[in-house]
């Protein structure tokens, strides 16, 4: 496993942001982790990184736990573990150069010789789909996709093992996101990276990750494969969250009620007060994850409803759509 | 036709320059129906909106004809018809709830000032607004700030203050954005079932095709300030007639899956400051010719109620040169 939680926890005040998460990702593996606002998939990711301290439980990253390391060993560590952040304005530092932004991390580590940096910079920059011509300008002249470009440049360029995207798609238009997602695709694949993809665009994590954690109120309720996730979901939640993503008819009644509290939340399965299953146990015992799922009665439910998104435009547009991929010209 | 815009255009004069944001764009709801209006970040949809309720700010210069059933909107119009006969809700409610008053206070505003309720009644068809909404436990929440709700809740609020007095034109600009998806997913459902209740005419801005497909009657596609295609919401889907619609389509990952590389639309939106003289999707388009360069496409009529603005439209044409 390039990276192993074990029963991590982590509270801000009365607030269970990571409440006992296990949880682990192979090498070369895309893993998405999904949920709604607040239920703690950035602290989960910071945790990952041990950016933040944990309260409790136990990272490894390849095999090494990270909790046992020394300030100097974790920071020389950091070379091989990345983040990705949503915000491509606020990720980059405005007096910074594209070039010094790329080659902070270079030096920081020493991962080139001097005389080399440059170089490496701009092969880069040439990786991301910017012309290494543009490594003199400043942030504020880019758009935000290719600011995110170039956050991702800066995050790659110690050559990382484990890349964490925290929302790296979220904050691009949809046009723009789609060049993101490509490269994001590529970069995986031609790397070979580890890759914890935390969003909250269930279509982006169906395209590119492999296995799927869905959070809620702290804790995972769900895990497995993606096809798994979304073709035979399990879990109540897991099931309410997908039937709730628009576009598929707006059939499914939608799921009531909020979120509950962070600070107080439900006893027993925290999602009891929202969902339709609930029987007298699920107030009072909170359910272990067994078997990739978290709910008392995940044996007992009845088959999920299979997704049923309209693709109206057919082989015309297909056809059409063609002339979008690979620069095409008709 | 209870909206009708008509040619509208939005200039801005700013330190770096003036800046056409909307140019001559044409939109029409009927009553009860939604029009979605869809296109990338910039591309005038909300100085649209906000021009159809007179909420854009001094420096904008505004041209062309809007109307509320057949009359013409002036900005006296515009200001005694604001929050009753035509409202407006935002993607961010607390930019428009007043922290120092409670929920209850501030739909009650509302029926006092555009239906004449004395304070008390106001206040108690606020409640029952609250309550219409789905908040629970509306009489006491009532009378709590907007501090104490959550984001769901807070849209409810607006919501309920939008509709308090059964408003002829609802504009919703983004209004489940910042939301998570079950919450959207139940406000927009309340929103669908309030249209049909009180035939409002709804206005709803939006970047994501999934509500799009779900929510609109008809859609309006923008780009860089222009109507590039206007259709029927099946009929766009299932036959797209504008190359920046078919890019669009192919650019959001399905949840269904499907393999491979996303159609993505390369490069990105025009300055604004200046844009191509032509077709604005010109630099971005794949099936370009000479003509689109030189000459700005009107929008055309494909088929009733279908229009795209391009020259190689009906795209079966480039399909069959190909
Ligand atoms: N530094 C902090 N101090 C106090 N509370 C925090 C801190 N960071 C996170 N929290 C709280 O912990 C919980 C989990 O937050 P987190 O940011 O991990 O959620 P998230 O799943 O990433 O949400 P979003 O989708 O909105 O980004 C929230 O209730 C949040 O308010
Ligand atoms: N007050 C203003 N002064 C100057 N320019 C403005 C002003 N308001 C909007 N603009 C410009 O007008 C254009 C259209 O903006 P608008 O807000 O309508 O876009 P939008 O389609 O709503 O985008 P988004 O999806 O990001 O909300 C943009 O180029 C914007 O920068
Ligand atoms: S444990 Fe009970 S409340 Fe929780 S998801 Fe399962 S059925 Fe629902
Ligand atoms: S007019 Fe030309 S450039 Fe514009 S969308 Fe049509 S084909 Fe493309
Ligand atoms: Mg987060
Ligand atoms: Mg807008």
């Amino acid at each position: 496993m390039m990276l192993a939680l074990e029963d991590v926890a982590r509270r801000f005040g009365t607030v269970r942001a990571v409440d006992g998460v296990t949880l682990s990702v192979a090498q070369g593996q895309v893993l998405a982790v999904v949920g709604e606002s607040g239920c703690g998939k950035s602290t989960l990711g910071r945790l990952a990184l041990r950016l933040i301290e944990p309260d409790r439980g136990r990272i490894r990253f390849a095999g090494e736990d990270l909790g046992k390391l020394s300030p100097r060993a974790l920071r020389a560590r950091r070379r091989d573990m990345q983040l990705i952040f949503q915000d491509p304005f606020g990720s980059l530092d405005p007096r910074m150069t594209v070039e010094q932004a790329v080659a902070e991390p270079l030096i920081l580590h020493n991962i080139v010789p001097r005389a080399k940096v440059r170089e490496r910079v701009a092969e880069m920059l040439t990786r991301v789909g910017l012309r290494p011509e543009l490594a003199t300008r400043w942030p504020h002249e880019f758009s935000g996709g290719q600011r995110q470009r170039i956050a991702i440049a800066r995050a790659l360029a110690s050559g990382p093992k484990l890349v964490i995207g925290d929302e790296p798609v979220s904050a691009l238009d949809v046009s723009v996101q789609a060049q993101v997602v490509n490269l994001l695709q590529d970069l995986i694949r031609d790397l070979g990276l580890t890759f914890i993809l935390i969003s909250h665009d269930l279509g982006v994590v169906r395209h590119i990750a492999d296995r799927v954690a869905v959070m809620y109120l702290g804790r995972i309720v769900e895990e497995g494969t993606t096809a798994a996730i979304f073709t035979a979901p399990r879990h109540p939640y897991t099931r309410a969250l997908l039937a709730a993503v628009p576009g598929q008819g707006g059939g499914a009644p939608p799921l009531e009620g909020d979120v509950p509290s962070p600070s107080n939340p439900p006893p027993g399965c925290h999602f009891h007060t929202r969902c339709p299953f609930a029987e007298a146990i699920c107030r009072v015992e909170s359910p272990a994850l067994e078997g990739g799922v978290a709910c008392h009665l995940a044996d007992r439910l009845p088959p999920a409803v299979a997704m049923a998104e309209a693709e109206p435009g057919g082989a015309r547009l297909a056809r059409l759509q063609e002339f979008f991929k690979d620069g095409a010209r008709a | 036709m209870v909206l009708a815009i008509d040619d509208l255009t939005v200039d801005f004069t700013t330190d770096r320059g003036t800046l056409r944001a909307v140019d001559g764009v044409s939109l029409a709801v009927a009553s009860g129906r939604t029009l979605a209006v869809v296109g990338e970040s910039g591309s005038g949809k909300s100085v649209t909106a906000l021009a159809a309720v007179g909420l854009l700010p001094g420096s904008a210069r505004i041209g062309g004809r809007i109307a509320l059933d057949g009359e013409p909107l002036t900005p006296d119009r515009q200001r005694a018809l604001r929050g009753g006969a035509m409202a407006m809700i935002f993607q961010e409610p607390m930019t428009s709830l007043n922290p120092a008053f409670t929920a209850g206070e501030q739909v009650a505003e509302a029926l006092r000032i555009h239906r004449g309720l004395p304070p008390r009644a106001a206040f108690e068809a606020g409640v029952a607004m609250l309550d219409r909404v789905r908040i629970p436990d509306a009489e006491r929440r009532a009378r709590q700030y907007p501090h104490q709700f959550s984001g769901g809740m807070r849209q409810r609020v607006m919501i309920a203050i939008a509709l308090a007095c059964a408003p002829r034109l609802l504009l919703a600009d983004e209004p489940t954005t910042a939301l998570d998806v079950t919450v959207q997913a139940q406000i927009l459902a309340l929103l669908d079932t309030l249209k049909r209740e009180t035939g409002t005419a709804v206005v709803l801005i939006t970047h994501d095709l999934g509500v799009v497909a779900d929510h609109a009657d008809d859609v309006a596609v923008m780009y860089a300030g222009r109507v590039v295609e206007r259709a029927p919401a099946a009929r766009l889907f299932a036959q797209p007639e504008h190359p920046y619609t078919v890019g669009l389509l192919g650019a959001v990952p399905k949840l269904a899956g499907g393999a491979g590389r996303l159609a993505s639309i390369a490069g990105t939106v025009p300055d604004m400051r200046s844009p191509p003289r032509g077709c604005r999707f010109a630099p971005r388009c794949p099936f370009v010719i000479a003509r689109c360069v030189a000459e700005a496409p009107p929008l055309m009529e494909m088929a009733p109620g279908h229009a795209s603005a391009c020259w190689r439209a009906p795209l079966s044409q480039v399909l069959e040169a190909a």
